[in-house]
C-alpha cells in the first residue's frame, strides 16, 4: 500500500444518504476473478441515468466523493471498496460511515473521512456551484480544503497511522517478518509439506 | 480463550504452540499457519492482491490447491460449459503456476473436495493450524488440528505471511456419552451432530471452538469424527476439535505425507500430549445423551431445524419464541410441508450422497450396504458423488459403483456437486431432496429446491422407499 499524506482531486457531490453496498456494486458484478475491473459496476444502476453526477463532466474524472450520512451500509462485500478505488476514488467524505465499510476501506487504503453534515452541505454547494473544484485532503492535518473552505475530519488514530505509513494488514504483519522467520526456524522438521510425494 | 488456571484445553494448547507474537494491548495475537488449503472460488482476488502489491507466496510448500466447488461430475474430460466456472478454474491453474502452489486439477488422481483431500493425503495432522477460504475447514479438527474457515482478504494474508492476526476464541465442551460408548443401530455421527445443532441452535456455538468428547466420540472412526467436526460451523462455531488418539494415529500411519521412521515415533509422542488437561475449565459445556439418539432429519431451512425421523413436522403455533415461530412458519411454506405430517410420509424426488460431510469411503460403503439388492424407487433420482477421485477409485475397487448403478443410482466423478449446485448438479424449483450434505438453506441445492439433511443410511433407505426412511423400514 502506498503511504497516504495528501491527495488533491476533483470533488464529486453525491447528494444521497444511506448509499448501501448493493448500490455501490450490485451482486451481479461479484463473479469476477480479479480485484480490479469493478469500475464498470460502480453505482451501475444510477449510472444508467444520464443526469447522474458521474455521467457529467468534469465530475466523471473525480477522485474525492462527498456523500450523505450512512455511506456503505448493507452487505459486507469487500468489492464495494475495490470498485470505488478502481474507478479512481481515493477519498470518500461523509458524515457517517457503516462500520464494516470503514474497516474494509482501511484495509485497502481508501480514506473514509468523517465530517459534520453541515460541512458536507457546504462542500456540496461549493462543488455544485463550481464544477471541477479541486479538493485537498490532508491526512497529517486531518483537514479537507476546497477553495477558501477548510474543515476538519475525523479518522481513528490507528487507521491514520497505518495509512500515513502505507501499512495494510499484510504490510503490518510483514514488519514482524523476523518473528515469523524465528518461529519457522523452531518448527519441527517432521511437520508436513504439500510438495507432491509422487 | 481465557485462562482459567493451571490446566489448558486442547484448543488452547494448539493456539499457544503457534504464537508468533503475543498480543500487545488491543492488537490481536499473530498465529502461524501450518497448512493452507485453496480452491477456485475464494482465492482469485487473493492472488490478484499479491500481484498488485508485488508480493509472493511465503510458503508454497505449506499451501495446496484443488478444484472442487465448480467442477462438473459428468463428462469431466470436456471443457467446463459454464463460462464463470471455467474462468474460475482456469484462473486457479494460472495462479498456482505463477506462484508455485501445488495443485490437483480435475482428473488428477488426487483431485477432490479440499476437506477430503487434506486428510486422505495425511497432510491434516494433530496439533496443526489449518485454514482454507471455506467454512467447512472445521472438518480437519477431527485430527486435533485447530482448523477454521477464512475470508478472501485473510487468504491473501496467509499466502503472503503464512500467519494470521487473530483474537482468542472461547471454548465449549460437547460431551457425547452412552451407556456402552456406542450408538444404537442405524444411528451415525451425522445424527449426533444434527441433534447437537438442534439442541444449541445455529448460533449456539458463536465465538467458540467446540471440543467433542466422551465415550461415543472415542469409539468413532476418523471418518465419522470428520462428519461431526465438519458441521461445527452449522452451530455457528469457529472450529470443532477432537483429541487425537490411537484411532487417529492408525488412520495416519503410512499415508503419503505422514511422518515415518523415527519422525513417526517423535510425532506420536508429541501428539499424545494434545489433550485437554483434567484441571482445564471450558467456557461452556453441554451434554448429549447418545442412548436416546435415533436417526435425525431436518424439516426446515436451517440445520438447526431437525427432529428424530419418528416425529411429525412441527406445528409453528406451538413454538413459544417469536423469532423461532416466524422462522418455522417461513420454513414450512418454503419446504411445502404441513404441520403434523409424519416425517416418514415426506416423499422426495432426489437423493444426494456426497459432499465434504458424507462423501468418504465409509459413507459410500454404508449407503451401498443398505442399497445392495434393492432398487431406487420409481421417480427418484439418486446421485452418488465421491468426495475425491481417490475415494472414487477405492469404491470402484470394492465394487460399490456396481451396487449403486445396479440399484439405479448415478455414479459420478468427484466434487462438491449438489452440495451447493455451483456445477450443473442442481435441484429444480420445488424439487425435494434427501441429502447427506450440510446446508438446507433456501436455494442451496438449486433455486427453489427443498433439502432434508440426512445420514448416508437414511439417504439410501429413502432412495429405496421414496419417502424419508431409515434402514429398519426396509426390513
Ligand atoms: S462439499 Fe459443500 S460444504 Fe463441502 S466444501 Fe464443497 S460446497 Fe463447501
Amino acid at each position: 500500500m502506498e503511504p497516504f499524506t495528501t491527495h488533491t482531486g476533483i470533488g464529486v457531490p453525491l447528494r444521497r444518504s444511506n448509499v448501501d453496498t448493493d448500490q455501490i456494486i450490485p451482486a451481479v458484478y461479484l463473479k469476477r476473478v480479479t480485484r480490479t475491473g469493478f469500475a464498470d459496476g460502480l453505482f451501475s444502476a444510477w449510472r444508467a441515468d444520464e443526469s447522474f453526477v458521474l455521467n457529467i463532466e468534469p465530475f466523471s474524472r473525480g477522485s474525492v466523493l462527498v456523500a450523505g450520512p450512512d455511506f456503505g451500509t448493507g452487505s459486507s462485500r469487500e468489492h464495494a471498496v475495490w470498485a470505488l478505488m478502481d474507478y479512481g476514488f481515493r477519498v470518500v467524505i461523509s458524515s457517517r460511515f457503516a462500520d464494516i465499510f470503514r474497516g474494509n476501506s482501511a484495509k485497502q487504503g481508501l480514506i473514509a473521512a468523517q465530517v459534520t453534515q453541515p460541512d458536507v452541505e457546504l462542500l456540496w454547494k461549493l462543488l455544485e456551484n463550481e464544477p471541477g473544484t479541486e479538493v485537498t485532503v490532508d491526512l497529517r492535518e486531518k483537514t479537507v480544503q476546497a477553495k477558501d473552505l477548510t474543515v476538519g475530519f475525523e479518522i481513528d488514530d490507528y487507521t491514520r497511522w497505518r495509512l500515513l505509513e502505507g501499512l495494510d494488514d499484510i504490510g503490518l504483519t510483514l514488519r514482524h517478518t523476523d518473528d515469523i522467520a524465528a518461529f519457522e526456524a523452531g518448527r519441527p522438521a517432521r511437520l508436513p509439506v504439500t510438495t507432491p510425494v509422487r | 480463550m481465557t485462562n482459567h488456571g493451571a490446566g489448558r484445553t486442547l484448543a488452547e494448547k494448539v493456539w499457544d504452540q503457534h504464537l508468533v507474537r503475543k498480543a500487545e494491548g488491543s492488537e490481536p495475537d499473530l498465529l502461524y499457519i501450518d497448512l493452507h488449503l485453496v480452491h477456485e472460488v475464494t482465492s482469485p482476488q487473493a492472488f490478484d492482491g499479491l500481484r498488485l502489491a508485488g508480493r509472493t507466496v511465503r510458503r508454497p510448500d505449506l499451501t495446496l490447491a484443488t478444484e472442487d466447488h465448480n467442477v462438473p461430475t459428468l463428462d469431466v474430460l470436456a471443457p467446463i460449459a459454464d463460462p464463470v466456472s471455467r474462468t474460475q478454474v482456469e484462473t486457479l491453474r494460472r495462479n498456482c503456476a505463477e506462484f508455485g502452489v501445488p495443485l490437483y486439477p480435475m482428473n488428477h488422481a488426487e483431485q477432490g473436495i479440499v476437506h477430503v483431500v487434506g486428510p486422505q493425503l495425511g497432510l491434516t495432522q494433530p496439533g496443526l493450524t489449518v485454514v482454507c477460504g471455506d467454512s467447512h475447514t472445521s472438518t480437519h479438527g477431527a485430527f486435533g488440528a485447530l482448523a477454521f474457515g477464512i475470508g478472501t482478504s485473510e487468504v491473501e494474508h496467509v499466502l503472503a505471511t503464512q500467519t494470521l492476526p487473530l483474537n482468542r476464541f472461547k471454548t465449549m465442551a460437547i460431551n457425547v456419552n452412552s451407556s456402552d460408548g456406542t450408538l444404537r443401530p442405524g444411528v451415525t455421527s451425522k445424527d449426533v451432530v444434527l441433534a447437537m445443532i438442534a439442541q444449541i441452535g445455529t448460533g449456539g456455538g458463536q465465538g467458540y471452538v467446540l471440543e467433542y468428547r466422551g465415550n461415543v466420540i472415542e469409539n468413532l472412526s476418523m471418518e465419522a469424527r470428520m462428519t461431526i467436526c465438519n458441521m461445527s460451523i452449522e452451530a455457528g462455531a469457529r472450529a470443532g476439535m477432537i483429541a487425537p488418539d490411537d484411532t487417529t494415529f492408525a488412520y495416519l500411519k503410512g499415508r503419503d505425507h505422514a511422518p515415518s521412521g523415527a519422525a513417526w515415533d517423535e510425532a506420536v509422542a508429541a501428539w499424545r500430549g494434545l489433550r485437554t488437561d483434567d484441571e482445564a475449565v471450558f467456557d461452556a459445556e453441554i451434554h448429549i445423551d447418545a442412548d436416546a439418539l435415533t436417526p435425525f432429519v431436518t424439516w426446515g431451512t436451517n440445520p438447526g431445524q431437525g427432529l428424530p425421523l419418528s416425529e411429525n413436522v412441527p406445528d409453528p403455533a406451538r413454538i413459544i419464541d417469536e423469532n423461532e415461530r416466524v422462522a418455522a412458519e417461513k420454513a414450512l411454506t418454503y419446504m411445502g410441508l404441513q404441520a403434523g405430517t409424519p416425517l416418514r410420509k415426506i416423499t422426495v424426488d432426489t437423493v444426494f450422497v456426497g459432499s465434504c460431510t458424507n462423501g468418504r469411503i465409509e459413507d459410500l460403503r454404508a449407503a451401498a450396504k443398505i442399497l445392495d439388492g434393492h432398487k431406487v424407487a420409481d421417480g427418484v433420482r439418486m446421485l452418488v458423488v465421491p468426495g475425491s477421485m481417490r475415494v472414487r477409485a477405492q469404491a470402484e475397487q470394492e465394487g460399490l459403483d456396481k451396487v449403486f448403478t445396479a440399484a439405479g443410482a448415478e455414479w459420478r466423478s468427484a466434487g462438491c456437486s449438489m452440495c451447493l449446485g455451483m456445477n450443473p448438479d442442481q435441484l429444480a424449483p420445488g424439487e425435494r431432496s434427501a441429502s447427506t450434505s450440510n446446508r438446507n438453506f433456501e436455494g442451496r441445492q438449486g433455486k427453489g429446491g427443498r433439502t432434508h439433511l440426512v445420514s448416508p443410511l437414511v439417504a439410501a433407505a429413502t432412495a429405496v422407499r421414496g419417502t424419508l426412511s431409515s434402514p429398519e423400514d426396509l426390513r
